[in-house]
């Protein structure tokens, strides 16, 4: 096989296995309507798992060695505090982001 | 038109994650001597930002595909219990006349950043909620494909250091979770997530806790369903 139709297969494969991940839940359930437990689940699982998306994203913080995720953990809070009060997405991500590019320059330097 | 503008509205937060982990993919592509196309290819058919990273490893390393197949599932595979909350809404819009590319064109686009904006999404009277779904799927993945292959055409080139704004992904996840707290009927299905998440992340190992932890979050809220249910009813009631 040649480079390129080796770096093509490679992206299609990928690309197929992707599509297949998403496409479950609807071909799973195919019917007019989903049952009722998949519908409820729909209801109540973006809370469960956007949740574990934060801590999915905080998975490779060094928690054990100094500074012991001090960036991380104070950037989220700025985050939490600036949705709780101004409940801006933008304000919120632009703020948390700032805060944790400035604390791994200077109070915490990598 | 509205529909569009409002769309392109809550598209904003998730720009400098989609620019800079796209750029990042993007660059890395480049420094392993592939051209731009292959950047622009994956954005296209692939979109998933920690894959595509991943896959510049996969195409140096010289496994077979039937590996990178696996692989690929294992990683994606909590894209599976995204769609569980959008069965009914895209299949009603792919139902519409002429619209019937849109439901596996949306299905297909539901990213980690797009699934956040749409469970967040709150529509005012008037706008299409449908309309609005479709154009933020598309804009989405418009700009990803943009940064991917901009990464890749700029390569070394790229000014300043941008270290850190990766977290502005972790940042909207976050803010998400602080909407949907503060909005929750019953505070259970969050505190499972996070107790299972924070349960696997000990016991298995960080890079191990996304898959378990999804699994068993959707079998204890099976279980709690009897509990749960009742909670978002009730407060339904008082809408």
């Amino acid at each position: 096989m040649t480079d390129a139709l080796m770096t093509a297969a490679i992206i299609g494969v990928i690309a197929m296995m992707t599509w297949i991940t998403r496409a479950l839940p609807y071909l799973l359930f195919s019917r007019k309507s989903p049952p009722p437990m998949v519908a409820y689940l729909g209801d109540v699982l973006p809370a469960a798992i956007m949740i574990i998306l934060v801590v999915y994203c905080l998975r490779n913080t060094a928690f054990a060695t100094a500074p012991y995720g001090a960036p991380e953990l104070l950037s989220v809070a700025v985050v939490a505090a600036m949705q709780l009060w101004r409940k801006n997405l933008l304000l919120s991500i632009f703020t948390g982001t700032a805060c944790y590019m400035l604390l791994i320059r200077t109070v915490f330097p990598l | 038109m509205k529909a569009f503008r409002f769309a392109a509205l809550q598209t904003v937060p998730i720009i400098f994650a989609y620019l800079f982990v796209g750029l990042a993919s993007g660059l890395l592509l480049n420094k392993a001597g592939y051209a731009p196309q292959w950047a622009f290819l994956s954005a296209l058919f692939i979109y998933a930002g920690s894959m595509q990273i991943f896959m510049v490893t996969l195409m140096t390393s010289g496994v077979s595909l039937a590996v990178i197949a696996v692989m690929t599932l294992l990683i994606n595979a909590r894209h599976i219990f995204y769609g569980i909350s959008f069965i009914e809404p895209f299949r009603a819009i792919g139902r519409e006349k002429g619209n019937a590319w849109k439901f596996p064109y949306m299905a297909l686009t539901l990213t980690d950043e797009t699934y956040s904006l749409l469970v967040s999404l709150k529509v005012p009277d008037g706008i299409p909620r449908g309309k609005v779904q479709f154009y933020i799927l598309l804009l989405c993945h418009l700009l990803w494909i943009f940064s991917c292959t901009a990464g890749a055409a700029l390569g070394q080139m790229l000014p300043v250091d941008m270290t850190g704004i990766e977290f502005s992904a972790t940042a909207l996840f976050v803010a998400v979770v602080v909407n949907q707290w503060r909005e929750a009927k019953t505070h259970l299905p969050a505190i499972i997530g996070v107790s299972s998440a924070i349960l696997f992340y000990f016991v298995l190992g960080p890079d191990q806790l996304i898959l378990p932890a999804l699994s068993v979050s959707v079998i204890a809220l099976m279980i709690l369903k009897g509990r749960v249910a009742p909670a978002l009813a009730k407060e339904a009631a008082h809408d």
